[in-house]
């Protein structure tokens, strides 16, 4: 039997959900979008090389993205609860879900960044304009395509990492899909819950890429 | 007389992980201020590389780099980005913006580059207004107006160039580099940028430096040239005196090579003969008869023909021979010479200003 109190439940996990997923999206690329930009320009053939610093950010976001998500969860539930104040819920998985996203998010970043046209970077270096100048004003401007496209992938993804997070208590759609399908066997439950997850990632793969089309003016 | 830009034994050493690669070598140039000045040689000659140390995106692994009087390895920084913005550069690919129109990209030197820095100034000083409103009158300078609101992937080559050319002027450069500019265009689209450039350098008084793997660029619109051929200087002169003596092996190869390009001179001077006479133009398939039917024809009619281009062209799969034919005055004489064409089968038709 299908109850309103499982109808708000379910409006509520996609709110959690979208919480989560949003909130360490916004946070992950906080922090990914330096790292990524430090990776690009610091590269030998990047702008700015600088090996060192380089070979660190490297290693960082090599070690963070080879942790399965369910490692990393448990490994940095000190930091969360020093950050959020508790280890378990809807916030608390806001920590370890930025964590994951951000090296991953970095990398992305990068490749978009090296996909730029040497040609245009030079244009700009032979302009007189500052390493600065040609991060914000040529980088991160025609790389802006794929960079949203990378929005859209980084969405999807966290959005499944944040579901995993149902096996620790911490809220949103995937946490219902765990509690009523895996433990209680209402399969039923499960099955809308794994819809919802479903709509939602479709909704940000239509929009992001709707978007990301309607900034490009590359082709027309 | 010390010139605009002075290089003095310059070498240039790329260390890769396989080998040391020596792109230039003791190069020593002196290019005088309102000079169009052409480096001619073949791919991998190391042009690129000279005209990148020209405004030290590239440093030289030895020797100077002197532009007006000043060796760039001895400014800081942020005096070279300065510089740099009074050196103005332009590229085969044009190396435009793709997500920005004609109009930010030609405000972005004016915004973003290295001007108003030199004097300790702030980055900036023009006001975004005033950048549109310089931008603007570039695009008059260069014929792109209408365009202003365009995006580059919605222009041709020859109009992206045209932009790009615009934004170079935007920070009222001293110098012009050009790497292959024209090298990416078909001939005609060559041409008109080849007259833009002298245009600007006749009425702006900019030292023009063109590289360049074509030598009708050269002969075109440069004053003086130097010739590269793997990393070092073979020759640098006066083009008239190149053209007329050569003293290198290099030199006399590029020249050679330069009356076989059949490109825009070429054409410039057929069309020339063309004028005022009567030309037709015969074509030959494989079905045409052995016979040598020209040769038959001079002697039968005991008149001197001229041959203002021959050539083969492979039409699908088939090849086929195309001759343009400057006839004799006489009219009477004209009519029977295609007759005696058409009558050995042979296509024939009058041309006046034939474009390929
Ligand atoms: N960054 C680089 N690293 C290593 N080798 C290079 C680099 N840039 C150019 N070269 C080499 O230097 C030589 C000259 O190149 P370039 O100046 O581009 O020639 P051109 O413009 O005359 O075709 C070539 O052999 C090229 O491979
Ligand atoms: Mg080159």
């Amino acid at each position: 039997m299908w109850t309103s109190e499982m109808t708000l439940m379910m409006w509520e996990g996609t709110l959690e959900t979208l919480f989560m997923t949003l909130l360490s999206t916004l946070f992950g690329y906080l922090l990914g979008v330096p790292m990524g930009i430090a990776l690009a320009v610091t590269d030998k053939n990047g702008i700015r090389p600088n090996a060192a610093v380089y070979k660190i950010l490297d290693v960082i976001a090599n070690i963070v993205r080879s942790i399965p998500f369910l490692i990393l969860l448990i490994l940095i539930m000190p930091l969360t609860k020093l950050i959020v104040g508790r280890s378990y819920g809807t916030a608390a998985t806001v920590v370890p879900l930025t964590v994951a996203a951000a090296p991953f998010i970095g990398r992305m970043i990068e490749s978009s960044l090296k996909e730029v046209d040497h040609g245009v970077i030079e244009a700009a270096q032979s302009m007189g304009a500052s390493t600065m100048t040609i991060i914000v004003r040529v980088l991160l401007v025609e790389a802006r395509t794929s960079i949203l496209v990378g929005v859209t992938i980084a969405l999807g993804t966290i959005l499944g990492y944040s579901a995993m997070a149902g096996i620790v208590g911490g809220g949103g759609l995937g946490d219902i899909a765990m509690r009523y399908g895996y433990y209680r066997y209402e399969s039923d439950i499960m099955l809308v819950a794994v819809v919802l997850l479903v709509i939602l990632v479709q909704i940000f793969q239509t929009l992001g890429m709707r978007m990301s089309v309607k900034l490009d003016r590359r082709k027309r | 007389m010390a010139g605009i830009i002075e290089v003095h034994h310059l070498s240039k050493t790329f260390v890769t992980r396989d080998a040391d690669v020596e792109a230039l070598q003791d190069i020593s140039l002196s290019i005088q201020t309102g000079d169009i000045y052409g480096i001619i040689g073949m791919s991998g000659a190391g042009k690129s590389t000279l005209v990148r140390c020209l405004n030290f995106l590239e440093r030289p692994t030895s020797g100077t780099v002197e532009i007006e009087g000043k060796d760039l390895s001895t400014l800081s920084e942020k005096e070279l980005r300065a510089r740099r913005a009074e050196i103005a550069m332009i590229f085969q690919h044009f190396n435009l913006l793709m997500q920005k129109n004609v109009i930010d990209n030609i405000c972005f030197p004016l915004l973003y580059g290295g001007v108003g820095k030199k004097d300790g100034g702030k980055r900036g000083t023009m006001s975004k207004k005033d950048a549109r409103k310089r931008a603007a009158e570039l695009l008059e300078i260069v014929g792109m107006s209408e365009k202003a609101k365009a995006y580059p992937s919605q222009l041709s080559g020859g109009q992206k160039q045209r932009v790009a050319i615009a934004r170079a002027l935007a920070a009222n450069p001293k110098i012009l580099l050009c790497d292959e500019a024209t090298s990416a265009l078909d001939p005609q689209t060559t041409q008109s940028i080849l007259q833009l450039l002298k245009q600007i350098n006749r009425d702006y008084g900019i030292t023009i430096v063109i590289i360049t793997h074509e030598m009708s660029v050269v002969r075109e619109i440069c004053s003086h040239v130097a010739i590269i051929s793997e990393g070092r200087l073979a020759e640098q002169g006066r083009v008239t005196d190149i053209f007329e003596h050569p003293r290198t092996k290099e030199a006399k190869e590029l020249i050679v090579k330069g009356e076989g390009e059949g490109s825009r001179t070429l054409e410039n001077r057929q069309r020339d003969l063309m004028k005022g006479k009567c030309c037709i133009r015969i074509v030959f398939s494989v079905n045409s008869s052995f016979e040598p039917v020209i040769a038959n024809m001079v002697l039968r009619f005991g008149q001197p023909i001229n041959i203002l281009r021959a050539d083969t062209k492979n039409v699908e799969g088939i090849a086929r021979g195309e001759m343009i034919l400057s006839l004799p005055d006489d009219v009477r004489i004209q009519e029977d010479m295609k007759a005696y064409l058409v009558e050995r089968g042979l296509a024939v038709e009058e041309v006046d200003g034939y474009v390929d």
